[in-house]
Formats: C-alpha cells, sequence, structure tokens
C-alpha cells in the first residue's frame, strides 16, 4: 500500500504538531509510527520512509524500532484486533481455551484478519488487567472476565456490524486505525464518557465505606505488623 | 473492628466524574499545590523524604532522596518522566488509578516538577490501554485550560508542560533507562547504570522516573503533612498503597490499605479462596518475585518482611492459585513472559530465558529428568545477577521457589509422563459452570 500524496499533505500538519511536542526530534518516533499506522492500518514501507524522512533518520534506523515493538504491525490485520491475554494468570483463568476456541471459530491464525478484513485475533502478554482475569482486549478496550461463549459473542457481533461495548473504556468501540490515531495524541471526544469502575477496581472501596473506614483512622500502628518504633506516633492529629 | 483499608487514591473512584477536574477539586483536589508552591523547592524535596514515601513501582526506593540527587544550578534542562508503563505480570493499580483518578498525578506531577526545577514532563503510558490514553489526555487539557499548567502557574512563576507519551507495547520499557531510550525514540533497551537518570537521564539530562501511584501520592502529603503519612504503615515502610488481588479468590480487584497488612487480612475482605478450594500459592508482588504458600498468610506486606520471609514486595500485585493449578504450568507461562519481553540485548536474559522454557515445556510434559531440575536451578543462577538489568534477573524467583515449595509436583509429571492436573478445572468459568 502507498501512502498517497494526499495523505501525506494531510498528515503534515499533524507530524509536525507531534515533532513540536519534543525537545529533540527522533523522540516523536513512537507517535508518528501510530500516526501513520493510523493511515494505513499497519506500518508499510511507505510509513517507515515517511516517518524517516520527516525526523531525518535512515530507514534501517526506523524499521529496527518498528520491528521491536508489538503494536506496531508490518501487515494489515482486522479493523477490530482482539488481543486475548495469555500471561499465566490469564492463561490459567481461561485464557488459554479462549483464544484457542477464537482461532478455530474464526478459522484464521494470529494475526491474520478473516476474509472480510473485520477481525484478527493475537496472544497479548499481561495488559494489567489481572483483577478481571480472564481479559480480552479489542482495540485496546477491556473486555473483562471472558467465557469462551462471551468471547465468540463479540467477535461475531463484530463481524455482523452490531454494536458492542467494552466492559470498561469508551461505549463506542472504534476501529484499529481510530484507537492508532488516538495513541498518537489525537483523541476521539470520548475521555468523558464509559463506566471505567468496575466491581473489582470497587472492591476495596466498597467495604471501606460499608465499615466507614478513611485513611485518618490508621493512624496507629497496624495489627498485622506491630513497630515499637510506631506505636508513640498516632495520628498527627487535626490534619483533616 | 480494626481498620484495615484506608481508601485515598481510590477513595473517590465510584464517583460518575471522578476522572474529571471539577470531581477532583470537589473533595480538596489542588489544595496541595499552592501550597507547594509558596514553599521552596528544596522544602518540597525534604517533606517528601520526612514522609518517607518510597517508590511504588516495586523498588521501595525514598522519593525524597532520588529528588534530591537532582543536581542544581547545572544549567541543563531537568525533567520528570511517569513510569506509566505498568506491564508486571499480576500488576493492575496504575491503570485504574489513571483511568478514575488521574488528575491527582497530574497535581503531584506539577509539584514534582517545581521540587526539581524541571518546566517539561512526560507521562510514558503503556499503549495498550486506549481509554489510559483518552483520560490521560484530556486531565492535561483540563489542567491548561485551568491555569495549572503552562506558564507562571498559579502566579508563582514556575513553568510547565506535561506530554502524554503512548508507548507502543514491550514490558523493557518499565525498567526506567529503557523506558528513557524508547522516550528518546529508540529500541527500548536498557542503559548501563551509573551514570543513573539523575544524572544523566532523558537527552542525558537530570532525570527523575516516578511510578504512577508514587507521583499520585505526592498532593496527599503536601496537604496534610510528611508526618500524617508516615504515621501509616510499618517502621521503614511508611504509608498505604494499592494492593491487588487478582486469580482464585472469591472478590478479586483493589484494596487500598497500609503497607504492612497481611493477606491473611486482605482475604478475610475479599471473601477468602473461591468457594470449594484451598489457596495453593501466591505472589506477593507480581510474577518476578518469589511464590509463597498459606505459610505466609501472615507476613505483613512491607517491603522488610517480604524480604525477610524469602520473597519481595514489588508492586503489591497479588496474584492467587488454588489446589486446581498447576505450578510448573504457572512458572512455565511466566518463564515465556520473559522470553518474550526478553530486549536481546545481553547474553544471560536472551540465552537463558530460552533455555529456562524449553526445560520447563519438556518437564510440564512429563519429559527429562528429576536431574533438569538442578540444570534449571543453575541457569536462573547464571542469570542472576548477570543480566544487564532487573528483567533478567525476574525469570528466576518464580522458577526457584515453584522448585523449592513443590518438587515433587514436578517429578509427579515425570512419574506420570504428562501433567497431572486438568487445566479446565482451574479456569473462570469452570466454577460457573458447575454452578
Amino acid at each position: 500500500m502507498a501512502l498517497s500524496d494526499e495523505a501525506r499533505a494531510r498528515l503534515a500538519p499533524e507530524a509536525a504538531e507531534i515533532i513540536s511536542r519534543y525537545p529533540r526530534k527522533r523522540s516523536a518516533l513512537l507517535p508518528l509510527l501510530h500516526l501513520v499506522q493510523s493511515e494505513e492500518g499497519y506500518v508499510s514501507q511507505d510509513g517507515i520512509a515517511y516517518c524517516a524522512e520527516q525526523l531525518e533518520l535512515t530507514e534501517a534506523d526506523v524499521t529496527g524500532v518498528v520491528s521491536f515493538y508489538t503494536m506496531y504491525k508490518r501487515k494489515p490485520v482486522g479493523e477490530y484486533h482482539v488481543g486475548v491475554c495469555t500471561t499465566a494468570l490469564c492463561a490459567v483463568m481461561g485464557g488459554d481455551v479462549i483464544l484457542a476456541d477464537l482461532k478455530e471459530h474464526l478459522g484464521v491464525d494470529v494475526d491474520e484478519p478473516t476474509p472480510d478484513g473485520k477481525v484478527s485475533v493475537e496472544h497479548v502478554e499481561c495488559n494489567a488487567a489481572c483483577d478481571y482475569a480472564p481479559v480480552m482486549m479489542v482495540n485496546w478496550e477491556f473486555f473483562d472476565n471472558r467465557t469462551p461463549q462471551s468471547a465468540r459473542e463479540v467477535v461475531d457481533a463484530l463481524r455482523s456490524g452490531a454494536e458492542v461495548r467494552p466492559t470498561r473504556g469508551a461505549p463506542h468501540l472504534c476501529t484499529w486505525k481510530q484507537a492508532s490515531r488516538i495513541l498518537a495524541g489525537y483523541p476521539d471526544g470520548q475521555a468523558a464518557e464509559g463506566n471505567t469502575a468496575g466491581p473489582a477496581t470497587l472492591a476495596g472501596l466498597r467495604i471501606a465505606k460499608e465499615q466507614g473506614w478513611r485513611p485518618d483512622d490508621a493512624g496507629a500502628p497496624h495489627a498485622g505488623a506491630p513497630q515499637a518504633g510506631d506505636a508513640a506516633n498516632g495520628r498527627s492529629g487535626g490534619a483533616r | 473492628m480494626t481498620t484495615i483499608l484506608t481508601p485515598e487514591l481510590s477513595a473517590r473512584w465510584d464517583e460518575p466524574d471522578s476522572f474529571t477536574l471539577a470531581g477532583y477539586r470537589r473533595d480538596g483536589g489542588y489544595e496541595a499545590l499552592p501550597r507547594a508552591l509558596a514553599m521552596a523547592p528544596d522544602q518540597v524535596i525534604q517533606t517528601l523524604k520526612d514522609s518517607v514515601l518510597r517508590g511504588r513501582g516495586g523498588a521501595m526506593f525514598p522519593t525524597g532522596v532520588k529528588w534530591g540527587f537532582i543536581p542544581q544550578g547545572d544549567g541543563k534542562p531537568h525533567y520528570l518522566v511517569v513510569n506509566a508503563d505498568e506491564s508486571e505480570p499480576g500488576a493492575c493499580k496504575d491503570m485504574p488509578t489513571m483511568l478514575n483518578n488521574p488528575q491527582a498525578l497530574i497535581e503531584g506531577i506539577i509539584i514534582a516538577s517545581y521540587a526539581i526545577r524541571a518546566d517539561q514532563a512526560f507521562i510514558y503510558v503503556r499503549g495498550e490501554v486506549l481509554h489510559v490514553a483518552r483520560r490521560l489526555l484530556n486531565a492535561v487539557a483540563e489542567a491548561r485550560a485551568a491555569g495549572y499548567l503552562g506558564t507562571n502557574i498559579l502566579g508563582s512563576g514556575f513553568d510547565l508542560e506535561v506530554v502524554v507519551h503512548s508507548g507502543a507495547g514491550a514490558y523493557i520499557c518499565g525498567e526506567e533507562t529503557a523506558l528513557l531510550d524508547s522516550l528518546e525514540g529508540f529500541r527500548g533497551q536498557p542503559r548501563l547504570k551509573p551514570p543513573f537518570p539523575a544524572v544523566a537521564g532523558l537527552y542525558a539530562c537530570p532525570t527523575v522516573v516516578n511510578n504512577v501511584e508514587t507521583i499520585s501520592s505526592v498532593p496527599y502529603i503536601l496537604k496534610y503533612g510528611a508526618a500524617d503519612f508516615a504515621s501509616v504503615g510499618t517502621e521503614k515502610s511508611k504509608g498505604f498503597g494499592l494492593f491487588s488481588l487478582s486469580g482464585h479468590v472469591t472478590t478479586p480487584g483493589q484494596y487500598e490499605a497500609p503497607l504492612g497488612t497481611t493477606l491473611r487480612e486482605l482475604l478475610e475482605l475479599a471473601g477468602g479462596i473461591r468457594a470449594g478450594h484451598r489457596l495453593k500459592f501466591w505472589t506477593p508482588g507480581g510474577s518476578s518475585t518469589s511464590l509463597f504458600t498459606e505459610e505466609q498468610l501472615d507476613v505483613p506486606l512491607d517491603f522488610e518482611h517480604v524480604l525477610a520471609a524469602g520473597s519481595q514486595l514489588g508492586t503489591r500485585s497479588i496474584q492467587l492459585f488454588d489446589d486446581t493449578t498447576c505450578v510448573v504450568r504457572v512458572a512455565l507461562r511466566w518463564a515465556e513472559f520473559y522470553q518474550h519481553e526478553s530486549c536481546g540485548k545481553c547474553t544471560p536474559c536472551r540465552e537463558g530465558s530460552y533455555w529456562v522454557v524449553q526445560l520447563l515445556r519438556d518437564l510440564e510434559h512429563g519429559k527429562g529428568s528429576e536431574s533438569d531440575l538442578a540444570k534449571l536451578l543453575d541457569i536462573c543462577d547464571n542469570i542472576t545477577g548477570r543480566a544487564f538489568c532487573a528483567l533478567g534477573d525476574s525469570i528466576q524467583p518464580s522458577v526457584a521457589s515453584s522448585i523449592k515449595f513443590f518438587r515433587d509436583e514436578y517429578l509427579e509429571h515425570l512419574r506420570q509422563g504428562g501433567c497431572p492436573f486438568d487445566p479446565a478445572a482451574s479456569t473462570l468459568f469452570a466454577l460457573e459452570s458447575a454452578r
């Protein structure tokens, strides 16, 4: 795929703005790569050449960076890219079964889009949502506590064009290209939307509220860790 | 009942606008900033030293001391870089913090930058959580519009710009010098230390790299005072922090509590291990820390006690596994993680992780012999302390401790010629379908 002259012209002010964020030009490389990925859906050789040109680097320099980071794709993935976490805890909680089942259900291998171009799947490493294991991502939005069945339902809905809402995240699931654009620093106006505090996020807070516990009550040394030096300390008193 | 949980960072997460500037200010947000700006920068650093806040990213290095290492009057630009690359298996505290309370982080960034005399800060956030990127960009824009960022902040003469920088998928970038290389536009590979970032960090200028939770804790300390913060916790591990419970626990999630709280106390609140099962093993601080078993339920979870008990507090990422779980499988999967995430710069990590995975894979399939356990430990010993960065060393604790506590389970794989466990029994949906 080629980066058209029209696209180059359109991206030029954004590329310039990205570069202006940093004291040194080369720091703009990661966001610029997100930007070219948002245009083509992957980082093509043209995209690499474009970034190299912007930053006065060689294409080899840029290629070396692209190949280091797993989020940059060198060939097209689906409009909705699904990541199933299969790091130890999610794997044990069901991630292994979910990934195998999805690949079979869709009839595709890792990073290979379905024939309609809608969906691709890969395994991802720990996505920082272990309290919602097993976790699945779609275009980097959380689909928590998946089962093989609920994972299939998501990809089926995505292929049929039905509305799909992440468990935590923006209500309108954006496309792979749109997601890359946000990562380049151009948000889509959904920051204020979506529920982000699921049951696990609020687990401790709910108990503390029921019990009426607050940080100011904790001045005394903790029962689990009696410390001679702490006993006299107490709360500084009246601070709150 | 004694107070066990102390929600502070998480106190407003249940409010629908907790992530907005208005929501943050409603409950006293941005009250710390004018106090800090009225102090001399060195006084702010001293306050942090007095609070004994220690880095919440796993290393527990005293934050005020780290800030104090920044040379002053050196004529070079200084930088604050927030490490928001949360990727350690088990760690899931910074993402909810940034999703639900990003303004605490921004206020902390302004105070920290003022203290170290930086006029440019960066938030290096992992790219794989899209809504966090949205929330951070929004938080910076809101703070800027309110005059908390930009030039002459609150009339103090202090200027600061904050850039949200999304990573692109690499666990190694959580290592501070690899993060700096990545932020400079290179492959994220660690640098030799010394020089430490405080002397030669971003663009070879003095730089402080701090974790999200560390910086988010700063406004509280400035607002209520160092003594207040230091009155909570244990002798050397002060304050409170997020404990993240995951896995085979009835109510997984975030539990903000004083350092020194025990797993027994946390588990009682979380409803215990899932019904019908017993705790088999757990990590106190993520996949790079040695396993604990039921024996360590009463170890106070602070830096010193966990270390004395043979592991590390790390990021307080408590992953719980019950009696349906095969420890060989889990050790293998963590080893595969470290192999996958090895940056390839140094031989012990790149090659060692490869061989650890080969041996563990065979063992899980009941192949190999008992002498392979000694070989595994030997390879681990040859990685630890010889790898270029801490990531390389991280493969050893789970492998070594799993052999120490569950040697017979490894041998049972060899006796049976395969794994004695049914993987379906340990899934989340096994429980649901059994109901």
